[in-house]
């Protein structure tokens, strides 16, 4: 039953075949069985089945929507009405939101099953999900290494089959990174497209929701009814969201894509480089065209994103002060002291980091030479994509320089793990549209992605061509061995 | 002996009239339960964001527009940080770099003239919550209701050069946003509060000595005192070869002093940077027109206007259109009757403002309205009733919701126009009289007051007093 994907799930609800809420108990034991993947912070099965319920109502009515009854688990950033919210954090962990994030509201209403919220990197800083409070998550591809971050319990939720499809954030490559190591499709709409409200802030001039599923065609589905104007977000666009489903079918002759040199370069791993290779013959098969392009100012990336996501994550985290909720220590002199040692204890080491390298840019003295030269940058590297652009409808390349890596591997070396997102940060720091697809396994059985990255607002063209890809190729289809 | 001249800046924070927080649609309204209006953007719960509330920014804009200052058409919010109990996010969104509000300008009367205070700008920003510390058993509490409210923050030029310019200046900017409808202005609720930059520096010298600031002067009596006073402590002490330290400072009225808070040194970093969730705020051309539309007469223009059109002296216009309500009540008074604008300033000055200073009440709520003042000064003027039975009926106006005329009518108080029976009147008074008739032919002509008086008296003050008196002076002479 888990093996389907969410669209023959909807039809079967449709047809009678099982009910939510058999579906609904059939992922909830999944989840529980499987629990030594630490892929989830909080279980809400009573929540979870209530929903069931409605839904199976909605069913029996003939009321319901595409995605009416199709279980679905939350990154545990998105605040969610009586149920814990922990951002992955000591600091949040007795935090209950006591509202929906939007992209939750507009979900439920759609009649979606939420089965639990998924552990992360804390407060959405890193590559591994080894710095959740919450502890690591497994990768379910090989038990030993890292599902990537910080959406890494979304992934291995979906990877592993414990839910049809998971929502996840994107601040510089946290969905496609984690897609990529776990073998599914994972999508970064472009930044405004979906609310920010009720999404717990990292970095918000970069954060964006979006989804991870087993195929383009399911992420397209929640995509849609995840996107859209919201009021409570300034930042959300009011531009009308197409019909992304409509557009799958589109044929792709004609389109041309781009591979950027830059996304080639050495210091990609030699299995993944044949595997984009072979997957961009299959693109040409299917009629695009394409050019090599140059995004000069990427490679500055890294630097740049490290200068201004910590700048705004060291405003955004200061209101877990211990003052008027989450975690407060309990030895304290004065306010001072309560402020420091709360923060001291609540917040892990790699968010101390950013929050002292965001602290440091933005100071007096400093603010010019990092945040501003930071913020040039930006600028530039967005002009890159404008300009590669003009030759291109799509730009293709590898999502990461390399396949999941051992837990522990690289978290010493903060340097070493930031530049997991060398490939996909530059997509935020643009706003632009990413997406990550399966393109083949390296030697050790680990899965490879493919990353394309759209123009602004155009998600369209990045769901159909991965939906275009993934009928002529399987590697989406295949599942962890010891999950099927 | 060196001669010291002091240099002052202000810096007043103005809580902007809006039904909702700048950044969220929770409520405004004074005095609520301590967090009865404090809703998740204010508490700054994880994953909430602001809006910017258009009726905030239409309201700065209308200052602008108001002190003939340059609207800058893209204004960006930035986020002040620091750590307090009261700023629930750990950062202040504020304007920094690019206000709302550019260069203008406030005409003040500083007793040896008019002088021109520049205004450097005026930026929008959120206000703090409140700490309360009373009945909490030696804990602190935080009330946030006041979290979010829009202020409007107004920083003048260093161009004033004495605490009676300061407090000058101030009334100026208090008339002009309470004329504007900006705020109410009422400084014990802490809706329009000052902080005062003051430095000293040898007559004639160009250079600025240095500054200290005093935080939170919350009346105008305290201001003046409070610059005064910061003034002399610093002339102090540089004669006394000391240095004045660039500091915050804070005005304790108990005992008349200013108290140093922190230093330079001290002071926070506050890290200011663009806010990412909120987009510049873009005004455009229709926009500022259609508040520009909206634009009230302001004090000094309507001020000119009554000293022309109606006749008025400088400092009855000035005081009477200082206040909205006060000038729009004049002119609905004018407007229908045939006193003279004189006339109607002095009833507004003298019964009605003594009549609400009794009833504690504005203008804006007399319970006598234009319409009913108008009828009854025409009483007068058509010579129906005299000035004196006139407060009587005014009296009577401001117990009921009777008419000027009813009220002569029921009470029979109309004039005597029978010159034959005033005639006989005053020759009653003077056969009781002789004295004050020996007196006034030896040439106390004073004394005409008194006989006068007494006709008065006799006819229940229903006899035209000039009338009177003419035929006092006929019998008489």
């Amino acid at each position: 039953m888990h093996e389907r994907s969410l669209h023959e799930h909807a039809e079967a609800l449709r047809k009678g075949e099982y009910t939510c809420t058999e579906l609904t108990h059939h992922f909830l034991d999944r989840i529980r069985k499987h629990s030594d993947l630490n892929a989830l912070i909080t279980l809400t099965e009573e929540l979870a089945l209530e929903q069931a319920i409605r839904a199976d109502e909605r069913l029996a009515r003939n009321e319901a929507e595409p995605l009416t009854g199709i279980p679905l688990v939350h990154k545990d950033l998105f605040c969610t009405r009586g149920v814990l919210t922990t951002c992955g954090s000591r600091i949040l962990e007795n935090f209950v939101s006591p509202y929906d994030a939007t992209v939750v509201r507009q979900l439920n209403q759609a009649g979606m099953v939420t089965l639990g919220k998924t552990n992360m990197d804390e407060f959405a800083m890193g590559s591994s999900n080894e710095n959740s409070y919450f502890g690591p998550v497994a990768n379910p591809w090989d038990r030993k290494r890292v599902p990537g971050g910080s959406s890494g319990g979304s992934a291995a939720v979906v990877a592993a089959r414990l839910a049809p499809v998971a929502t996840g954030t994107d601040t510089g490559g946290s969905i496609r990174q984690p897609a990529a190591f776990c073998g599914l499709t994972g999508i970064k709409p472009s930044y405004g497209r979906i609310s920010r409200f009720g999404m717990i802030a990292f970095a918000s001039s970069l954060d964006q929701g979006g989804v991870l599923a087993n195929t383009a065609h399911d992420a397209a589905a929640v995509l849609a009814s995840m996107s859209g104007f919201d009021e409570r977000d300034s930042t959300s666009l009011s531009n009308t969201v197409p019909d992304y489903l409509a557009i799958l079918q589109k044929p792709l002759r004609g389109m041309k894509a781009g591979l950027p040199k830059e996304f080639f370069s050495a210091g990609v791993d030699p299995d993944i480089q044949k595997a984009i290779e072979e997957a961009v013959k299959v693109l040409e098969h299917l009629g695009v065209r394409v050019v090599e392009i140059n995004l000069p100012n990427c490679n500055a990336s890294i630097p740049c994103y490290y200068v201004l996501a910590p700048a705004e994550a060291s405003s955004n985290l200061a209101r877990f002060d211990g003052v008027r909720y989450g975690y407060r220590t309990t030895n304290y002199t004065d306010l001072s002291d309560m402020y420091e040692t709360t923060r001291t204890e609540g917040f892990g080491a790699e968010v101390k980091r950013r929050i002292m390298i965001g602290t440091y840019v933005l100071s007096s003295g400093y603010f010019d030479a990092y945040y501003v030269k930071a913020q040039k940058l930006r600028r530039l590297i967005a002009q890159d994509y404008l300009q590669a652009f003009e030759q291109c409808d799509i730009i293709v390349g590898p999502t990461t320089p390399t396949t999941a890596f051992h837990i522990g591997e690289k978290s010493d070396d903060p340097v070493k793990m930031y530049l997991n997102d060398i490939f996909t940060s530059s997509v935020n720091l643009a706003g632009l549209p990413g997406l990550s697809v399966p393109a083949g396994f390296d030697r050790n059985g680990l899965p490879i992605g493919l990353q394309i990255i759209g123009k602004y607002l155009d998600e369209s063209s990045l769901l159909n061509v991965g939906h275009q890809f993934q009928q002529h190729t399987d590697w989406h289809a295949h599942i962890p061995r010891d999950l099927t | 002996m060196t001669r010291w001249e002091p240099v002052i800046g202000l810096e007043v924070h103005v809580q902007l009239n809006s039904s909702s927080k700048i950044f969220s649609g929770a409520a405004t309204a004074y005095g609520s339960e301590p967090n009865a209006q404090a809703c998740p953007v204010s508490i700054a719960l994880p994953g909430v964001l602001p809006v910017m509330n258009r009726e905030a920014a239409r309201l700065a804009v209308l200052f602008g527009l108001g002190i003939n200052a340059q609207i800058n058409r893209r204004s960006v919010f930035e986020r002040k940080n620091y750590f307090y109990p009261d700023l629930p996010k750990g950062y202040q969104i504020s304007q920094y770099e690019h206000p709302v509000v550019g260069r203008g300008s406030i005409s003040i009367e500083t007793g040896t003239g008019r002088k021109l205070v520049g205004i450097t700008r005026a930026h929008l920003e959120e206000d703090a919550g409140k700490l309360l510390h009373e009945h909490l058993d030696s804990l602190s509490g935080v009330d946030l209701n006041r979290a979010g409210i829009p202020l409007l923050e107004i920083v003048s030029e260093p161009d004033m050069r004495s605490a009676r310019e300061a407090v000058a200046y101030l009334k100026k900017l208090h008339v002009l946003i309470r004329y504007l409808g900006i705020s109410d202005g009422n400084m014990q609720e802490g809706s329009f509060r000052c902080d005062a930059n003051v430095s000293v520096r040898p007559m004639g010298e160009y250079q600025l000595g240095t500054r200290t600031e005093i935080k939170n002067v919350n009346s105008f009596r305290f201001v003046e005192k409070a610059i005064n006073h910061e003034i002399s402590r610093q002339i102090d002490l540089i004669e006394y070869g000391g240095k004045v330290v660039q500091e915050t400072r804070l005005y304790d009225s108990d005992r008349d002093e200013t108290r140093s808070m922190r230093s330079k040194e001290e002071a926070n970093d506050y890290r200011y940077f663009p806010d990412p969730d909120l987009p510049e705020m873009v005004l455009d051309e229709s926009f500022i027109e259609s508040v520009r539309q909206t634009l009230p007469e302001l004090p000094d223009g309507r001020a000119r206007r009554f000293a022309r059109e109606m006749g008025l002296s400088e400092t009855d216009a000035e005081k009477l259109a200082a206040d909205r309500d006060t000038a729009d009540y004049l002119e609905a008074v004018c407007k229908q009757t045939r006193a003279t604008a004189k006339t109607v300033a002095n009833w507004i000055n003298g019964e009605l403002a003594a009549a609400l200073n009794e009833r504690n009440i504005g203008i804006g709520s007399s319970p006598v309205d234009p319409f009913r003042l108008a009828a009854l000064l025409d009483r007068i003027e058509d010579g129906t009733i005299t000035g004196k039975i006139a407060k009587e009926v005014f009296a009577c106006l401001l117990e009921s919701d009777a008419s000027a005329d009813d009220v002569i009518q029921t009470r029979g108080l109309q004039q005597i126009t029978d010159l034959s029976k005033i005639e006989q009147v005053v020759d009653d008074v003077l056969a009781v009289c002789p004295q004050q008739i020996e007196q006034y032919r030896q040439g106390n002509l004073k004394i005409i007051g008194f006989l006068v008086g007494q006709v008065m008296k006799q006819t229940n003050g229903k006899a035209n007093p000039r009338k009177v008196t003419e035929i006092l002076k006929n019998r008489l002479d």
